[in-house]
């Protein structure tokens, strides 16, 4: 296990094949996705294809990261539940809030003691993606000693607001600065949204000149080709 | 008995004869003599221009017993080969001995023929999965067939051990007295490469072409002095399937990822450097290997020698970028490479001995640095499987798997770990195409593994923060992820015989149960 600072990849938790080879990209980290990724008819699938998948397969030069589904959603307690007894190096949560974060918590505090593994062992992942978290952002990430860091996910803070999303990214100029100024105060890794154009390097270098020289400490990849430029520019 | 790598194999199999076993890659190597060539000369002022194939067969007495030839140049797109042995079919001939050197989906007609006995025997250096390879799996040959190599193929014909009787040679431009090239015409295919020694050294040679030039054919790729016949038909094949399926790099992430380690690894084993020689398949990984040692030589700024073999457009770029000095090319896989073939001089066929004939005095391959390869499966030892599937079915042959193997410095299979849900690495491969200790490095997604033989190259990679690993390690992390799949059961059946490049039996395909 290492500590995710520069890149995190995002997999589908449907996806066996994806599952399997997430590691060999050289990657930070790597976000087993329950949430945005996966069909409700299939959530029950993939939780349990992802439990299987940290039983049996060698993660062990990466950081793995499940993001769950929102409490609220009726799908997130069962994924703490199944997932956390597998000991994850951290629980990323949708769509943050300071009260989600601690009913999550207490949660894995149960499971930790269950299970025998140290207290707070478990660390968490605020996505900010609503107006609510980046207006709250301080707040939410101090609200728990097990945050590590934040996931900036554009798509859904510009979703929220009901702006387009551009490449270029003017749009989300003041989200960004908002979450790096929290994240830097509070000395905590701030993982910038990912390039969505996997086929543009070009345009990939660029956001990630963007995304470091505004402070973000790494970025998130969709796509494991996307990982040496991202560690190129982040080193 | 057990040859050299201790595959178990009959010391005589019926339909086959006399099994010469493998005992080493280099085992057999000295003196050689050639076959004689029985040939029927030609008098000033007959003609050679047929009006049907049905009298080219009359004119070259087509009977039973036979062995009949043809390339594959023209891959998926070839009508000859069917329209050639349709004709044969009607007469009632029976027990034809197909010598190939490639068979595809599109000649899916000799399967009814296998199953008549008009086919009895294929010979053949590629084949691709389908309809021909599962009869073949299946034991509906009566003779096993021969999987050869692409230089064991002219080999064989030198040699004597496969003679062949009349030589069908698909001719996209050729004129009325026989001369032919692969760059005119609908059906334009390239070089000719594969059939040059059949224009030798079979008892006649007759030409099919849709494209009748004024005489001469130039450039010509096929000399009037060998051919007998010329007959032109409507057409010799579809211009779309010559294309070969995969001829761009990959955009799948896993295969970059194995392309770039295995550029690293070239790059640190020192071969890198102005002169270098290489070759590469026209897969998409392979490709992507090729993009990577690109960028390499361009940031280096090295002037390579020759790329070889079967040839992509990708190839060529390297070519006019200025990466290689030469082009040596046994097939063209794209229209770009057929077109540099045809207006580069820098860009030049070679005939599949000169490619990879262990027997003659000396092929291509032994001047090549590096060489990037596929495999269905690797075993401990290094020996690879690129003939039989996870289930015992043909998909496969040779090709020049096993001549640049054992000529290039740098020998290199890249694979992914698992394929289909199956472990690459095993104990003990299913079917020996390639000896291991013509193997040099595996590069895999998770890891590269040395032949220990190589203490050489593992010194130099030991020294860079590369994933270097041994197969056995390899083989334990493909097998957590998998499991470790139940052997396959076969019949006591022998449906294939593998020849190695030598002539030598390397191993057998038995049909599976």
């Amino acid at each position: 296990m290492k500590q995710y600072r520069k890149s995190i990849l995002f997999v589908s938790g449907n996806n066996p094949k994806m599952l399997q080879d997430a590691p060999i990209f050289g990657s930070d980290g790597v976000v087993f996705d329950l949430e945005q990724a996966v069909a409700v008819e299939e959530k029950d699938s993939a939780r349990l294809l992802v439990k299987e998948a940290l039983r049996f397969l060698d993660y062990s030069g990466v950081d793995v990261i499940i993001r769950i589904n929102a409490l609220d959603s009726g799908y997130g307690e069962q994924d703490i539940e199944l997932i956390a007894r597998e000991r994850p190096f951290a629980v990323m949560i949708p769509k943050a809030s300071p009260e989600q974060i601690t009913k999550i918590e207490s949660k894995l505090a149960k499971i930790e003691l269950e299970e025998g593994f140290p207290a707070e062992s478990i660390k968490l992942i605020p996505v900010i993606e609503t107006a609510y978290a980046l207006q709250y952002v301080h707040k939410i990430i101090t609200s728990s000693p097990r945050i590590t860091g934040v996931f900036f996910n554009a798509e859904g803070l510009t979703a929220d607001f009901g702006m387009q999303r551009t490449k270029k990214g003017e749009e989300i100029i003041y989200a960004r600065s908002r979450i790096v100024v929290a994240c830097r105060a509070e000395k905590l890794n701030a993982i910038d949204t990912p390039f969505l154009d996997s086929n543009d390097y070009e345009g990939l270098e660029k956001d990630c000149y963007r995304a470091r020289n505004m402070g973000f400490t790494g970025k998130a990849a969709i796509d494991g080709r996307q990982i040496k430029i991202i560690h190129d520019i982040f080193d | 008995m057990k040859n050299a790598l201790g595959r178990e194999i009959p010391e005589y199999i019926e339909g086959y004869g006399v099994v010469r076993p493998f005992m080493g890659a280099f085992a057999n190597y000295g003196m050689r003599e050639r076959a004689s060539v029985r040939l029927r000369s030609v008098k000033p002022g007959e003609q050679k221009l047929l009006a049907t194939i049905d009298e080219a067969l009359d004119k070259v007495g087509i009977k039973d017993g036979m062995t009949v030839s043809f390339h594959h140049h023209l891959r998926n797109g070839d009508y000859v080969l069917n329209l050639v042995m349709a004709a044969i079919a009607k007469r009632g001939i029976k027990d034809i001995h197909v010598a190939a050197t490639g068979i595809f989906p599109i000649h899916e007609p000799l399967v009814e023929y296998i199953k008549q006995g008009i086919v009895t025997g294929i010979s053949v250096n590629y084949i691709s999965p389908g309809p021909v390879a599962k009869a073949i799996t299946k034991g509906l040959l009566k003779n096993p067939a021969v999987m050869m190599s692409h230089g064991g193929r002219p080999r064989a014909i030198e040699s004597g051990d496969l003679h062949i009787d009349v030589a069908f040679i698909a001719s996209p431009e050729a004129d009325a007295y026989g001369n032919i090239n692969g760059v005119g015409g609908k059906a334009a295919c390239g070089t000719l490469s594969y059939i040059i020694a059949d224009s030798i050294y079979a008892d006649k040679v007759v030409a099919v072409t849709d494209s009748l030039a004024p005489y001469p054919a130039c450039p010509i790729d096929i000399t009037q002095d060998f051919v007998d016949y010329v007959v032109v038909v409507d057409s010799i094949g579809d211009p779309g399937g010559i294309v070969s399926g995969t001829t761009k790099v990959t955009s799948d992430p896993v295969g970059l990822r194995i392309a770039k380690t295995a550029a690293q690894v070239i790059d640190a084993t020192g071969y890198i450097k102005n002169e270098l020689s290489f070759q590469t398949g026209a897969g998409g990984t392979s490709l992507a290997v090729a993009a990577e040692v690109r960028k390499i030589m361009k940031a280096k700024g090295v002037v390579g020698s020759f790329g070889a073999g079967g040839v992509t457009g990708y190839i060529v770029d390297m070519l006019n970028d200025g990466l290689f000095r030469n082009i040596f090319d046994v097939q063209c896989f794209d229209l770009k490479a057929v077109a540099s073939y045809r207006d580069n001089p820098r860009h030049q066929a070679m005939s599949g001995s000169l490619y990879g004939n262990p027997h003659d005095k000396g092929a291509i391959v032994n001047n090549l640095d590096v060489m990037i390869l596929g495999a269905t499966e690797i075993d401990l030892d290094f020996n690879v499987n690129v003939v039989t599937g996870s289930d015992g079915t043909i998909m496969g042959a040779s090709g020049g798997h096993n001549d640049t193997a054992a000529g290039a410095k740098l020998a290199m299979v890249v694979t992914n770990l698992t394929k289909g849900r199956l472990p690459v690495v095993k104990d003990k491969v299913t079917t020996v195409t390639t000896p291991g200790e013509t193997i040099d490095v595996l590069v895999t997604e998770r890891g590269i593994a040395v032949n220990p033989r190589r203490q050489d190259l593992l010194e130099k990679l030991k020294e860079t923060d590369l994933p270097v690993k041994s197969i056995e390690e390899l083989k334990e992390i493909s097998e957590k992820m998998t499991g470790k799949p139940e052997p396959i059961e076969f019949t006591e059946k022998i449906v294939a015989v593998v020849e190695y490049r030598d002539g030598t039996v390397i191993d057998v395909v038995r049909q599976p149960k």
